[in-house]
């Protein structure tokens, strides 16, 4: 269709792209900055409402009352559990069969890539426990899940009881037309993580497990608890699975349901949710609370045992028990009786949650903002790279076109055919030394560990933390080690070349990152973007290169961290940042091996290269 | 001879020995074609046997199982043998059994449920129940050794099994009224024999375990799926039974309760699962135990596939002890699209004391979108696989003379002393298939119309649109000026 345009038009849009280049990449840039954050404004963000019909208009009537009874096996089991050290699977197979399941167990052992200093575990080996409630008159070709996660800390033992109790009532009650299925692992998510493997027959992380005795087909939707006191003030919902998935957003309008039916607190990222939305006290709150699940989202891990649940497209959520100082305080039957209420509801669905949205983002528990509302934010950003690539590309198209017109007139322009030539080989070098940069960051780390422990006086995780960093700063000294490599010929035409390129990359990934994980995306893209555009050898360099630095994927996590406790309201030092950053990174590497966590490998394969390519930039001669 | 199976609810065959696992409804319809006259030779003879027979389960719950069984002669087929060509095999891999099944049902009963047995046929119990299975078997039967003339069968059964754990309270004692809230008055008048049997195989060496009340004036012994059974017979034409008190109330107490062991085994059981996440992929596993100590048994492993499960074939593969198991026979008739399943069949030798996997992967196909199913996300079924095999039994059993023995015994029938037959269904399966979202046509439709426009309206230009080339314009004022004295003067223009 390049025929139609007309020549002359074509050409004043391209001067005009040159010309207001920067202006236009400016307001692009606080255009996206800015209509992200209004989008816990309420024209942006709507009212939270149920789609799905099977659990929408019933309502069930909760009966549970075994809160004594859930008080009395949580003693139980904290007894056993701190007598025999592990978990008490004796105790527990006795205790599931004595109130009507049908018990198994599964073993399973993990050895992780390097020792976990944060949950101190590095050979890890478990079982899980879990009994299976048949519905009556049913095929088991449907179930639900209801998980425990218990860790070597003698937390989530009110958890067991309570799961105990509930599986105690729920035996009695001929409802249920789906199996439920009761699980306690142990190891936390390691042991989650080995049964669902397990369950759906497949080895993705290279855990060893016995196989499963007892199937209940296919699971509809999964509940974690996790609660450590007899009594709760609040209970907060936690929906970020592994690589930023999200529950279908009618599992949370669920809960949500029936914390307003019981009058239970509920809370999201732990903060409260303001009813006033007209003035600007709820907005601002909503604010904070959708850049904590932004934040939360991005780092791509399972915050919960749900969060390696949705891989297998079961819809699940994690419920914590929260017990602050607040006056007001809910029992196990509150507890209880929400929970219920969720797996009749469950109970009743005829197909699988697909109705209301999976890709949202939360001001608050009864606010959402769709994708279509939120994607133009990322777009705006990556807006800028598309102009600035259009801008590079014409300088170099226009520099060549103008010097054609001149016809030979001085010397650099007889020079100039071959040059386009050597332009695009002498990218070939910088490419391939800043991905095989990315190649070695991702591989040597847990490669090398053992060598690095031999040389110096650390420990396996510090060794693998310590390289990390090493490799990723010995990227900066590339470009005294590329320019030997490349010798351009026209003077501004590689470094563009380059930069064009790079651009084109990052904007490529970043698009991709913002499709699929959207918080991600958007924090990668908000950081990284400005810095990428503005880059070029010339001008003040030093303070480029201190931008680059510290817009850096690595100074990025840096940051998020410090922004996450802030918003949090727990503030962090310099030096706890530090700690918390290369506790980070160990566990961002550790979470690539034992769940397939992927911010690791995109960071190292993916932008960390491409971020190279812009250093390269920088110091181009 | 076509039989109706309705069941619903897997049943494990681990917790009740004696009970076929989850029966789905299956059809399997014999075209009965031929030179068969529809005379009447002689008057029918109704004769209508009737039989409830009661088993507690070592998992503490209560199976009981009717039977009714009416035979009448007549002339509806003459022909004996059956073609198998006309065998036709058909699953349906889920059946909400409720009480619209079951009073249909009822009306085929003589008596209806006004008396006999059958007036325990109350369908809230019947429904508040763990396991329901309800059948019709129609077949013919020769009438002497000759085979010349046939009398028809029609056998109803109806398997039940208690969950004594929400009933009993913990505790396992039944009793009639508890479990069907009413109480045996009198036989069917129709009834030619009106039984019921009371499993009280003690797995105890001591005899006094438990107690049934009142105590039964005969007692029957049988070996049933390779162990030795004996139960309580009561017979209700037995006036002696119902006059005591003008109602028969059977009670079961357990003295010593049998002790909360894991349940016997069976020697055979199966396990079917949808393996892998995703919704490109995916593979059918089938888990087959064979728990006897030392003897191995071939298994007929029957497996019909819808046809938007593409199999692989090559991808089938059969593992026992971590060993390639060669089936020693394979029958396969691969899918249609939308005419046919797939069809599998195996003959496959299960080593003592093992687990055999079998499994085979298969893609999913994407339906046409008229052939979803309303509720498409709810997923598709597969039926169950099929199992058949002659177990090796522990106990030597004695030929069995059909007309004589208890009705029950047609449900486990024994081929010879050392081996009893066993059918097993496993558990279907639901399967999501990748799933448009159902909006999309619009979406689709706005953005193909937008395109096309845009296509069009270029492509249009572009057709009438004439090209010419355009002069530079001649410049400003100065330059007609110019060019106007250069053309008086004659010299060419700039």
């Amino acid at each position: 269709m390049g025929l139609l345009s007309d020549p002359v038009r074509r050409r004043a849009l391209a001067r005009l792209v040159l010309r207001l280049n920067a202006p236009l990449c400016v307001l692009s840039y606080v255009a996206g900055i800015t209509w992200f954050l209004a989008l816990a404004f309420p024209p942006l963000t709507q009212r939270t409402y149920m789609s799905e019909n099977a659990m929408g208009s019933t309502m069930v009537e909760e009966q549970f009352v075994g809160g004594d009874r859930a008080r009395g096996f949580a003693r139980d089991f904290a007894a056993h559990r701190r007598k025999s050290g592990a978990l008490p699977v004796a105790w527990l197979e006795r205790t599931m069969q004595s109130v009507g399941l049908e018990v198994y167990t599964q073993s399973f052992s993990r050895q992780l890539p390097f020792p976990d200093e944060t949950h101190e575990r590095y050979m890890v080996s478990g079982t899980n426990v879990y009994g299976i409630l048949r519905a009556p008159r049913a095929a088991s070709t449907e179930s639900l899940v209801l998980t425990v996660p218990c860790s070597s800390d003698s937390t989530n033992n009110q958890a067991v009881g309570l799961l105990l109790a509930l599986a105690a009532h729920f035996r009695g009650q001929i409802y249920w037309a789906k199996d439920i299925i009761f699980l306690v692992t142990e190891h936390d998510l390691l042991g989650t993580e080995a049964w669902l493997e397990a369950y759906h027959d497949v080895n993705v992380t290279g855990i060893q497990s016995s196989p499963l005795q007892g199937r209940a087909g296919a699971i509809q939707a999964a509940v974690a608890l996790e609660l450590s006191s007899d009594v709760v003030t609040s209970l907060d919902v936690a929906v970020e699975g592994l690589n930023g998935q999200l529950p279908n957003l009618d599992l949370l309008n669920l809960f949500q349901t029936f914390c307003q039916k019981g009058g239970l607190l509920c809370t999201l990222q732990g903060k409260l949710q303001s009813q006033d939305w007209t003035s600007l006290d709820g907005p601002l709150q909503g604010l904070q609370t959708l850049l904590l699940m932004v934040l939360r989202q991005a780092s791509g891990r399972p915050h919960g045992p749900h969060g390696l649940f949705l891989r297998y497209r079961v819809e699940a959520l994690t419920l914590r028990g929260i017990n602050s100082f607040r006056q007001y305080k809910y029992d196990l039957v509150a507890v209880g009786k929400t929970l219920e209420g969720m797996f009749r509801k469950l109970n009743h669905l005829l197909e699988r949650l697909h109705q209301s949205f999976f890709l949202y983002l939360l001001p608050a528990l009864s606010r959402f903002v769709s994708i279509g509302l939120y994607m133009p934010a990322a777009g705006f950003l990556l807006l800028v790279l598309g102009l600035k690539a259009l801008e590079l590309w014409m300088q170099l198209h226009e520099a060549g076109v103008g010097l054609e017109e001149t016809g030979g007139g001085s010397g650099p322009s007889a020079l100039h055919p071959p040059a386009q030539g050597v332009g695009l080989t002498s990218l070939v070098a910088p490419l391939l030394i800043s991905q095989a940069m990315g190649v070695a960051l991702y591989i040597l780390p847990v490669l090398g560990q053992h060598v690095a422990t031999q040389h110096f006086p650390v420990a396996e995780a510090e060794a693998v933390v310590l390289t990390l960093l090493a490799i990723y700063a010995a990227g900066l000294a590339l470009p005294h080690s590329t320019h030997w490599v490349v010798s351009p010929q026209a003077p501004d035409r590689g470094w563009m070349a380059l930069k064009l390129v790079a651009l084109i990359y990052l904007a490529l990934q970043l698009g991709c990152i913002a499709l699929t994980n959207f918080s991600l995306g958007f924090l990668l893209a908000a950081t990284m973007v400005p810095t990428a555009a503005v880059t070029k050898p010339h001008g003040p360099r030093p303070l480029y290169a201190a931008l680059l630095v510290l817009t850096s994927p690595a100074a990025t996590l840096l940051g998020s961290l410090f922004l996450w406790r802030e918003l949090q309201e727990a503030p962090l030092s310099l030096a706890e940042g530090w700690q918390l950053f290369l506790t980070a990174l160990a566990q961002g590497v550790l979470e690539h091996y034992t769940y397939g966590a992927l911010l690791f490998p995109l960071l190292a394969l993916g932008l960390y290269p491409c971020w190279l390519l812009f250093w390269n930039v920088l110091f181009w001669k | 001879m076509p039989a109706v199976h309705g069941g619903e609810r897997r049943w494990e065959a681990e917790a009740a020995p004696g009970m076929a696992a989850a029966r789905p409804l299956a059809l399997l319809v014999l075209l009965v074609l031929g030179p068969g006259g529809w005379g009447f030779a002689d008057p029918p003879r109704d004769s209508l046997r009737e039989e409830l027979v009661i088993t507690p389960l070592p998992s503490g719950d209560v199976a009981a199982t009717f039977q009714f069984r009416t035979r009448w002669d007549s002339e509806l087929q003459r022909e004996g043998d059956t073609d198998h060509y006309f065998l036709r095999y058909a699953v349906l891999p889920r059946e909400v059994v409720c009480t619209e099944n079951l009073t249909p049902w009822k009306k085929l009963l003589p008596c209806s449920s006004k008396a006999g047995l059958s007036v325990l046929l109350k369908a809230d119990r019947l429904f508040h129940t763990s396991y329901h299975s309800q059948a019709v078997h129609i077949r013919p039967v020769c009438r002497n050794a000759h085979c010349t003339s046939i009398s028809w069968e029609l056998r109803q059964t109806l398997s039940v099994v208690f969950d004594a754990f929400i009933t009993g309270q913990g505790k396992k004692d039944w009793s009639l009224f508890r479990m069907f809230s009413r109480t045996l008055t009198e036989p069917c008048p129709l009834a030619s024999e009106s039984r019921v049997y009371v499993d009280i195989t003690s797995y105890n060496q001591d005899n006094e375990t438990l107690e049934v009340n009142p105590l039964p004036t005969t007692t029957y012994q049988d070996v049933i799926l390779g162990t030795r059974k004996t139960y309580a017979v009561y017979d209700l034409h037995d006036t002696a039974i119902i006059n005591n008190s003008r109602n028969l109330n059977l009670q079961l107490k357990w003295k010593k309760p049998p002790e909360n062991e894991a349940p016997p085994v069976p020697f055979l059981h199966a396990q079917r699962y949808v393996s892998g996440y995703g919704l490109q992929k995916g593979e059918l596993s089938t888990l087959l135990y064979n728990t006897h100590p030392y003897r191995a048994f071939p298994v007929l492993l029957l497996d019909t596939v819808p046809w938007y499960l593409r199999l692989y074939v090559h991808t089938l593969t059969i593992t026992s002890k971590g060993k390639e198991n060669k089936p020693s026979y394979i029958h396969y008739q691969p899918a249609q699209d939308r005419l046919q399943p797939h069809l599998l069949e195996m003959l496959i030798q299960l080593p003592a004391n093992s687990v055999t996997k079998v499994s085979i992967q298969f893609e999913r196909a994407l339906l046409k979108w008229t052939e979803y199913t309303p509720d498409p996300n709810h997923g598709f079924y597969v039926s169950p696989s099929v199992l058949s095999a002659l177990v090796p039994s522990m106990v030597a059993a004695k030929p069995v003379d059909w007309e004589e023995s208890p009705l029950f015994n047609s449900l486990f029938p024994v081929s010879d002393g050392s081996n009893y037959f066993v059918r097993l269904y496993t558990e279907p399966l639901l399967v999501n298939l990748p799933t448009p979202d159902f909006s999309m046509p619009y979406n689709v439709i706005c953005l193909t119309c937008t395109v096309v426009a845009v296509c069009y309206g270029s492509f249009y230009n572009l057709l009438t649109r004439t090209f010419r080339i355009e002069e530079p314009s001649t410049g400003g004022l100065a330059k007609r000026l110019a060019n106007l004295i250069r053309r008086a003067r004659g010299v060419p223009p700039l």
